[in-house]
């Protein structure tokens, strides 16, 4: 098979997941075609140094989060302390958690799952400085390894989980915002300590 | 057996798939007996699982994919970057 055909068959599957984390990236939708099709520009152009067999899927991520970084100058250093209060671990569960006390039911499953919306949790991981954002967006979205994260953005893996650490309380904690903005948390049932 | 305090602690790694199989064993086996737990490995996992659909909900515009596969077509990028045939030994 011609490279070409080869290339648009096995890597034209991934624009759109490429998409949307390019738009979690960008903030825009402009920005995130044109950091797309600069992925894809430069996938091409290199594609004869990957490797058969490996990860296409990974690497056309990984060209994309180094492209992301380069261009927008993407921030990897650590926000004001103002930007970081800690929650705890277990901040959102605490206080939505309890659907139902006994087990989660399958009904409450399914609360749980629809009660943000796209565009809130889309909101949410926008929200995220970059440092923080980029993991999130490549486990919890993408589903990447530590190991490929760290690869991606030429960090240690140590230094992956602390961010994601970081970012997924954040996360929690913008998440809980719009739950109490649309009425949904009864702070009268939190006990006092939280 | 792991704990309440040590099995929360994984609750991140476990969902991510990054702990080894005996460590899973013994998360497993603290979440059989213990509802707190499971109740909150349950709900984030649900949440991450809402996290994922949700943000990858996103309507292509019109034609884009056409755009994005004209460029690299190889009238825009030249000749084949794969193609190394007057380039030595390995062709």
């Amino acid at each position: 098979m011609e490279a070409r055909e080869k290339f648009t068959n096995d890597a034209m599957q991934y624009a759109p997941q490429l998409f949307s984390t390019a738009l979690r990236m960008t903030r825009n939708r402009a920005d995130a075609e044109d950091l797309v099709q600069e992925t894809f520009i430069k996938a091409w152009r290199s594609y004869a140094t990957f490797q058969e067999g490996t990860n296409l899927r990974a690497w056309l991520f990984r060209i994309m989060t180094n492209t992301f970084i380069n261009k927008y100058n993407a921030q990897q250093r650590r926000p004001q302390e103002t930007e970081m209060d800690e929650v705890e671990e277990l901040f959102l569960f605490r206080r939505l958690g309890a659907f139902d006390q006994s087990k989660m039911t399958q009904s409450a499953e399914d609360q749980l799952l629809e009660l943000f919306t796209d565009d809130e949790v889309k909101n949410a991981l926008e929200e995220l400085p970059d440092m923080f954002r980029l993991p999130v967006l490549l486990s919890d979205v993408d589903g990447f390894s530590y190991k490929e994260i760290a690869e991606m953005l030429d960090v240690p893996i140590g230094t992956v989980m602390s961010r994601l650490h970081r970012g997924r309380k954040m996360m929690q904690k913008l998440l809980y915002a719009y739950a109490k903005e649309r009425g949904l948390v009864d702070e009268s049932l939190l006990s006092p300590q939280d | 057996m792991a704990d309440c305090q040590e099995t929360l602690n994984e609750l991140h790694r476990y969902l991510d798939e990054e702990l080894s199989a005996d460590r899973v064993e013994e998360i497993l086996g603290h979440l059989k007996g213990c509802t707190d737990c499971q109740e909150a490995y349950e709900f984030h996992a649900v949440l991450r699982q809402s996290i994922r659909e949700k943000a990858q909900r996103d309507e292509l515009s019109d034609g884009f994919l056409d755009r994005l596969k004209e460029c690299f077509g190889d009238e825009v990028m030249g000749d084949d970057p794969t193609d190394d045939s007057d380039q030595g030994p390995n062709s």
